[in-house]
């Protein structure tokens, strides 16, 4: 290190003691107004509304399902602020904000694959094909929180029972929306976009998937996947799609994006199963949004009425 | 003993040179002043989170808002706590040695929090699931580790502390926080999903950081060898 001797400083380049005070008091100012701006920032943020209220259609003659659960709904306001939608951004709290002018008309959906009926189909041709039903599920994340949505919807099977699926057709691909122009997150390398989910055959036709266009009785919100998505309730929620374009059937088992992303933590079926860990956090508890205590999860998220879909599995090894 | 004389004692014993500039009476009144606003300052991140608890402004998982951000607060402090050295070398700027215990300590305040918050909110002081989660999950063995590491440094944070141990190995001890911070970003880094550019950020600034230490240890110790290579080619010039 370097050491200077007292004498090597001309007395003409000693700063003058006023001046190095006044240094002292401009650096200390600085830290303070740096402080303030924090303050102030923090002080703003308080002031502005962190809930985004969305104008949607609201859907008229829904039918009451047998599949809900009379459970506590979750609020409107929870449901679409908190979003796990990596398309617009990694914070829950962003997609709400940068979904917000997402275009979601005119959309079509195409259907390919294994089945008899290819085609492309405009999302409106797609929701009149049964009659809407509400559904109210329970909806647990992988991270290990829970929501009960009123779901708007009907059965997935009605769809891929009308496009007239062939023998070969034993899995169902759902593919969402690539637009990366009005999906910030696509923008980044996160994950391989775009978004791919997949059921087998028989999962996608048990009469609890559901195809989904709107919650709380209206359209879907922008950031909660619209114009349309899946549900199944019994698996963990990123293997419920949002904003699906393509519905696309083969003999083949899908790579799912989250099993490409990290293959020992997300598997191809990930079931809601409190005694399969992820790798790095338990899954026996959830913690139900709005309440402070975790509650246990259930096998199958609660829907018992699935297990023989996958009797003699080792759902172990299958996560 | 005044503030002012502990901090001074704190900064010689750490080898950090003459510090007859701190000493200047208006400097003390300055002190006198100016601390408690960056006291203030460092509680408003706690202050910022109860208002809008209490506002129900956390939004809908605001358990999961309190761990993240006093997670954050940690990692911050931990980051400002060592930036001060470098700082201070690089600009002169002596006096900023006064607040590197606050803002140290101020990094184990939010690590209590944070671990309280882990322990009552999301085990409710379940021990048995506690400890098997410590044992089975890294992240969690990571940010464990990392909170342990700061108690004996919070605990040795008193100027007789530094008198009892003396300054040589207090400041041998007080390297802990290196490993506190790299285990900080790790358990970070392995507790996200997949979207690991924020920890990487945290990771950046540390490196940086640590860089410089590693820089100014070793530097000396790389000119003392040049200056004898050289002084030995010195030495055989004259045999031609």
């Amino acid at each position: 290190m370097l050491i200077k001797k007292a004498a090597d400083i001309p007395s003409s380049e000693i700063t003058p003691k006023n001046v190095y005070l006044n240094r002292r008091k401009f650096l200390a100012g600085t830290i303070i107004s740096g402080a303030a701006a924090v303050a102030g920032m923090s002080l703003r943020e308080l002031a502005e509304p962190t809930n985004v209220v969305q104008a949607n259609t609201k859907i008229d003659d829904l039918q009451k399902s047998s599949f809900s659960t009379t459970e506590k709904i979750t609020p409107l306001k929870d449901v679409s602020n908190y979003n796990n939608y990596y398309e617009f951004s990694t914070d829950k709290y962003e997609p709400a904000k940068l979904a917000k002018d997402f275009k979601t008309q005119p959309w079509s959906v195409t259907i390919d694959g294994q089945v008899k009926k290819k085609q492309v189909l405009d999302v409106d041709t797609i929701m009149k094909m049964a009659p809407p039903e509400e559904r109210i599920y329970r909806h647990r994340c992988v991270e290990g929180w829970s929501i009960v949505v009123p779901w708007v919807g009907f059965s997935l099977s009605e769809l891929i029972k009308k496009a007239e699926p062939l023998p070969k057709a034993r899995f169902v691909e759902f593919t969402t929306v690539l637009d990366p122009n009005h999906m910030p997150g696509q923008r980044t390398g996160v994950l391989d976009w775009p978004y791919v989910e997949g059921l087998r055959m028989d999962e996608a036709m048990h009469p609890l998937a559901l195809l989904c266009f709107g919650m709380y009785g209206e359209t879907l919100p922008n950031q909660d996947g619209a114009p349309l998505r899946i549900v199944v309730p019994w698996k963990y929620g990123f293997k419920s799609a949002k904003a699906i374009v393509r519905i696309h059937f083969t003999d083949k088992q899908p790579v799912n994006t989250w099993n490409k992303s990290a293959p020992n933590e997300y598997g191809f079926y990930s079931n809601v199963n409190p005694n399969v860990d992820h790798p790095r956090w338990s899954q026996a508890k959830e913690r139900r949004l709005g309440e402070f205590f975790k509650r246990p999860t259930l096998m199958f998220n609660g829907y018992d009425q699935v297990a023989s879909l996958y009797s003699g599995m080792d759902l172990k090894k299958n996560f | 003993m005044s503030l002012i004389a502990e901090q001074t004692q704190t900064a010689s014993v750490l080898g950090q040179g003459p510090t007859t500039n701190d000493q200047r009476p208006t400097t003390k009144s300055m002190i006198r002043w100016f601390k408690p606003i960056v006291f203030l300052a460092c509680l408003a991140p706690l202050a910022q989170l109860g208002w809008k608890a209490y506002n129900q402004a956390l939004g809908a998982n605001p358990i999961e808002v309190i761990t993240h951000s006093t997670g954050d607060w940690i990692l911050i402090f931990l980051l400002i706590t060592l930036a001060v050295t470098p700082v201070r070398k690089l600009t002169g700027q002596l006096w900023l040695i006064r607040y590197r215990r606050m803002f140290g300590l101020f990094a184990f305040f939010y690590a209590m929090l944070h671990f309280l918050t882990y322990i009552w909110l999301d085990k409710f002081f379940d021990v048995h699931e506690i400890l098997a989660d410590v044992a089975k999950r890294r992240f969690i063995t990571m940010g464990f580790t990392g909170f342990v590491l700061l108690i004996p440094l919070a605990l040795t944070s008193t100027k007789g502390s530094i008198r009892r141990l003396g300054g040589k190995r207090w400041q041998a001890l007080h390297r802990l926080i290196y490993f506190s911070a790299i285990a900080g970003v790790i358990h970070y880094v392995w507790l996200v999903k997949a979207d690991i550019r924020k920890p990487l950020q945290y990771a950046f600034v540390l490196g940086i950081l640590l860089t410089y230490r590693i820089v100014v240890w070793a530097l000396p110790k790389i000119r003392a060898k040049k200056t004898a290579t050289l002084s030995g080619r010195r030495m055989e010039l004259p045999r031609g």
